[in-house]
């Protein structure tokens, strides 16, 4: 590890001696803890490397950010070296960034393949896994204690146990109480929840790897009507304008039994002062009945270099540094980033501040990645086709099989024969 | 179209400008300084306007993409008319119809609510000039921040609406205001109301200070009812006031965005033309397309604002 | 008597249910932005123990007495450049009849009908061509493309309203046009000025596409933007009680403009100014 380090300082040195110390500038995100996280790392590879970093601010709101980055990259501008691409990027900016290949030296074979080949498009490796997210279940662990149940392991028995509490709860006085509690806004986050329920069911991730459109399938029809049968008994119809924090609110407040999240809530919802501190537990996603799988929609962050980047052997290497195990490692102790390593899952200190990450190792390790890759600069096209669809069924204004349909010959026409060009 | 019937107040006509009557040298050279003083405005117009304008216009007859700008293959009209061109979108006719329901009926709100809003800021009285800085509130705050403090508020779970309507036994549950498909669009319209009525009281406040106050005096003289006084003078002479004001609400409405956006994100049922343009030019990187749509949206909203002043100017003349 | 008690008790309830729901979601905001944690989610207007504490996280995060200082700069510098160019625009489009009066107030008007982010591309470009990229003039520029049209729209109305006897008075005794635009029609004019004037200040303050697109240093940065920037210790979470400390931070410069030009928005003619 040592001798690495010191190779890539030398080389960083040797390149910093052609440009006299450097100005990167880096983007990870909008001002706030979270980014002071990242800054603490990349101020240790300036100081390491003895160039500068100049921190670039983006909004916190993930669509503003890739407009900006679009309107930036678009116009070949070298304002920004070094940034952070959510994992459904890749395939929308691939024209606009760096091949890494030949910067990592194999690093890549420490992360997760799954999200290695979700940044590989068309052969060129345009970003480096930094952080993972996938979908997790949290439950009232006391409540399921007080009503004697066990956390169910298929999306009905979620179902049965969340009537079950919610109607004894509320006989009981507490009539704020939901069962459920999840994303049903028509907007990115419900792709990812429906493509939970999909893959669940077995019935694909809307396009498959090939570029196949696949969604419109008996068991995707299920899922849906699943879903569909939650909306006003054991989920509140407002829930079809729920986003994570609308869904946190209600969960926060001790007013849901089951709640879908992203890793991140564990952190806000066990510090000091919160009501169900304590009350907590976290399982995978259930199963779509007994023949189907546990699945969690792959999220998370990846680093990628400008193609329009002053410095790109600088920029590559800042990258490589901050997407190292060891860097990882000080990230999800410091600020429970979840490591995209599967060795880094088996560390001590990362445990002992994160029981979590070890008991869903599973969960991160077989992540669903949305068809972003295969489908490239159409992927929000598909998306947002996708959610709209799935929207329409969970608000009733349409039946599963019918929207379905309707998605396969829109998606159809949207992939000039499955071409995605 | 000439000139004149284009002008929102149809009195130009009945009332010649001094130019006209005097001799034709000094009305030329009247005409000459005028064009001097347009010119500034008009420079700046085309200088930031110009460009910007002119491109959207080219990128929408080629399929350019966000992705690769230096590439856009000519392709005509095909973003428009062609098989998949944006006028037979059934989902841009949609947006169409939500965006003109939503104009219509919030601007025909906020000017009824903003005239009552104007008359209460011009009647003299203690409290006047705390009314006058708290109307200006809801115009204050940025859009997207009122549409997602609405949000919290309207929210079934914890929204304070929601509790205090419980509390006062109108409703006997939450309504979910935001995420029920019956109830989104009404709830969207009724926070526009709020958020832009200020701007229709400070403008017809405006032309209400303006009005002579001798007109006044002179109809209390002669023991003219208020609301007499109101309808045969001062309407009429607040009325061009109120017009324009209403045509920049109109511009403002047909566009409407962040406020939609934020409160319901892309949802189909809410959608407005604004938001399909920017999903089409950023979220779907199809600037060729995109750029079409916004040249139909500019194209409708020209004529909707022409039908509307003629349409204004008769009323105007039956007054 | 007894009418004029009813006309004042309808006023007065009037203008209490108008201040209610005007300051209703304000008083809600402030009181948002004094809760922490769990009591962001509770239903009650005003926090049991009410905290400065997202203030100071707003403040540490970010310099946001700077950021103000760049508003104002953007929004007073848009303002005061399109109330010069617009008056004069005004005086003649509003009182001077010629060829092509018409075609020119509809061009005007026709640059509000696109919507921003379809010119957001070519406008990026002009202000890279004009040197002006991450810098406050390139905001200042961009924001007239909004406040320009108005200004000119709404002054042409109001300067058509003001009585031809005084133009005729003026120019007989052989006063230059500046005079007469600026000396003696601009204080008939007070109460639209200052009207239009706050109304196009707001639009310029919160004008937050541009701003974000056109700048990129946070030394250029506005108050929008950096509202816009505001993160929790994740990219899902979203840092309410800040959000809300800083929506009451960005409106209260604006209510005290309000206050200020009190006097301006209720002058004019009623106070006779018209005799002059």
């Amino acid at each position: 590890m040592k001798i690495k380090t010191g190779i890539l300082a030398v080389i960083a040195t040797l390149a910093a001696g052609h440009a006299s110390a450097a100005v990167l500038r880096l983007e990870c995100g909008a001002p706030g803890p979270g980014q002071d996280v990242c800054m603490t790392s990349a101020k240790e590879w300036a100081k390491k490397t003895g160039n500068e970093i100049q921190f670039v601010a983006t909004p916190n709101d993930s669509n503003e950010q890739l407009a900006l980055l679009q309107q930036l990259l678009g116009s070949g501008s070298d304002k920004i070296d070094v940034l952070q691409i959510d994992v459904v990027w890749p395939g929308i900016l691939a024209n606009q960034l760096l091949d890494l290949k030949g910067y990592s030296k194999g690093a890549e074979k420490q992360h997760f393949a799954s999200i290695i080949a979700n940044d590989t498009v068309g052969g060129k490796l345009v970003a480096m896994p930094w952080y993972i997210d996938t979908g997790m279940m949290y439950y009232r662990k006391d409540l399921l204690e007080k009503y004697n149940q066990k956390p169910p392991v298929t999306w009905d028995e979620m179902t049965a146990t969340a009537k079950k509490i919610q109607d004894a709860e509320r006989a009981a006085g507490n009539d704020k109480l939901w069962g459920f509690v999840w994303q049903g806004r028509a907007y990115e986050g419900l792709t990812c929840d429906a493509l939970e329920w999909l893959s669940s069911f077995n019935a694909g991730t809307i396009v498959d790897p090939s570029g196949k459109i696949s969604v419109n399938n008996a068991n995707a029809a299920k899922a849906l009507d699943t879903a569909a049968k939650w909306v006003g008994s054991i989920s509140p119809k407002a829930v079809l304008n729920f986003a994570e924090e609308e869904a946190r609110g209600v969960f926060q407040s001790g007013n849901a039994v089951f709640m879908r999240n992203w890793p991140y809530a564990w952190s806000v919802m066990s510090q000091d002062g919160s009501v169900v501190k304590g009350k907590i537990g976290v399982m995978m996603l259930p199963k779509g009945g007994a023949a189907g799988r546990h699945a969690a929609t792959l999220g998370g962050w990846q680093l990628a270099v400008s193609r329009y980047s002053k410095n790109p052997a600088l920029a590559a290497d800042l990258v490589m540094y901050l997407t190292s195990a060891q860097v990882q490692k000080f990230r999800a102790i410091k600020g429970s980033f979840n490591p995209t390593m599967p060795a880094l899952y088996q560390d001590k200190d990362i445990i002992k501040a994160s029981p979590f990450m070890a008991e869903l190792y599973p969960t991160f390790a077989s992540a669903v990645p949305r068809p972003s890759t295969v489908t490239a600069t159409k992927y929000n096209q598909v998306s947002n086709q996708f959610w709209n669809a799935v929207h329409d069924v969970l608000s009733g204004n349409a039946k599963p099989t019918d929207a379905l349909a309707q998605l396969d010959g829109s998606l159809k026409r949207l992939s000039a024969n499955g071409t995605w060009k | 179209m000439s000139s004149e019937s284009l002008s929102l107040d149809g009195r130009a006509s009945q009332r010649p400008s001094v130019a006209v009557r005097r001799a034709s040298p000094l009305a030329q050279q009247r005409r000459r300084q005028a064009w001097l003083l347009v010119l500034p405005a008009m420079l700046m117009l085309v200088v930031i306007a110009g460009w910007p304008l002119l491109r959207t216009v080219w990128f929408s007859l080629t399929s350019a993409q966000l992705s690769d700008l230096t590439q856009h293959p000519f392709v005509g009209l095909d973003n428009y008319i062609g098989e998949n061109g944006v006028l037979r979108d059934g989902e841009w006719w949609h947006a169409v119809g939500n965006t003109l329901i939503f104009a219509v009926i919030s601007v025909s709100l906020e000017t009824v609510l903003g005239l009552g809003v104007a008359l209460l800021l011009n009647t003299p009285s203690r409290v006047r000039s705390l009314l006058r800085a708290a109307v200006l509130v809801p115009w204050a705050i940025p859009t997207i921040v009122s549409a997602k403090i609405w949000s919290w508020m309207l929210n079934d779970q914890y929204g304070v609406i929601n509790a205090i309507l419980l509390h006062l036994g109108v409703i006997d549950h939450p309504l979910a205001f935001i995420a029920d498909p019956d109830l989104a669009f009404p709830t969207i319209i009724l926070v526009d109301v709020w958020k832009t009525t200020p701007f229709m009281a400070l403008l017809m406040l405006a032309a209400l200070q303006m009005v002579p106050s001798d007109c006044y005096e002179a109809a209390r003289l002669d023991g003219v009812p208020r609301w007499r006084v109101f309808r045969h003078i001062t309407l009429p002479l607040i009325l061009p006031g109120v017009l324009v004001a209403m045509v920049f609400r109109m511009l403002d409405a047909l566009r409407v965005f962040d406020l939609i956006y934020v409160m319901t994100s892309n949802s189909r049922l809410t959608k407005s033309m604004s938001i399909y343009v920017r999903e089409q030019l950023v979220d779907f990187q199809q600037v060729g397309f995109g750029s079409a749509s916004a040249i139909v949206l500019f194209l409708l909203i020209s004529t909707f604002t022409i039908a509307y002043m003629v349409f204004t100017r008769r009323r105007m003349q039956g007054v | 008597m007894k009418k004029l008690t009813l006309g004042t008790l309808l006023y007065y309830v009037l203008v209490s249910i108008v201040l209610v729901a005007c300051l209703f979601p304000f008083l809600y905001t402030i009181g948002s932005s004094l809760k922490r944690g769990n009591e962001l989610f509770a239903t009650s207007l005003w926090p049991a123990h009410p905290s400065l504490s997202n203030y100071a996280t707003l403040f540490h995060d970010q310099p946001f007495g700077a950021y103000l200082l760049n508003s104002v700069l953007v929004s007073g510098g848009a303002v005061v450049l399109s109330l010069l160019v617009s008056v004069l625009a005004a005086y003649a489009l509003g009182r001077v009849s010629f060829r092509g009066r018409g075609v020119l107030m509809m061009c005007i008007l026709g640059v509000s009908m696109f919507p921003q982010v379809a010119i957001l591309s070519g406008l990026f470009e002009l202000v890279r061509w004009l040197g002006l990229y991450d810098r406050l003039g390139a905001l200042v520029l961009t924001d007239l493309i909004f406040t320009l049209p108005f200004t000119i729209w709404v002054l042409v109305t109001f300067m058509r309203e003001l009585p031809k006897e005084l133009e005729e008075a003026a120019l007989m005794d052989g006063v230059g046009v500046f005079t007469l635009i600026f000396r003696i029609f601009m204080p008939l004019l007070l109460p639209a000025l200052a009207a239009t004037s706050l109304l196009a200040f707001i639009g310029a303050w919160n004008e937050f596409l541009f701003a974000l697109t056109f700048t990129i240093s946070p030394e250029q940065r506005t108050v929008p933007v950096a509202m816009s920037m505001i993160a929790g210790a994740s990219s899902f979470e979203l840092p309410w009680g800040t959000i809300m400390a800083a929506s009451v931070i960005v409106t209260v410069p604006l209510i005290l403009l309000v206050l200020a030009c009190q006097r301006q928005i209720v002058s004019g003619l009623t106070a006779g100014a018209v005799k002059g």
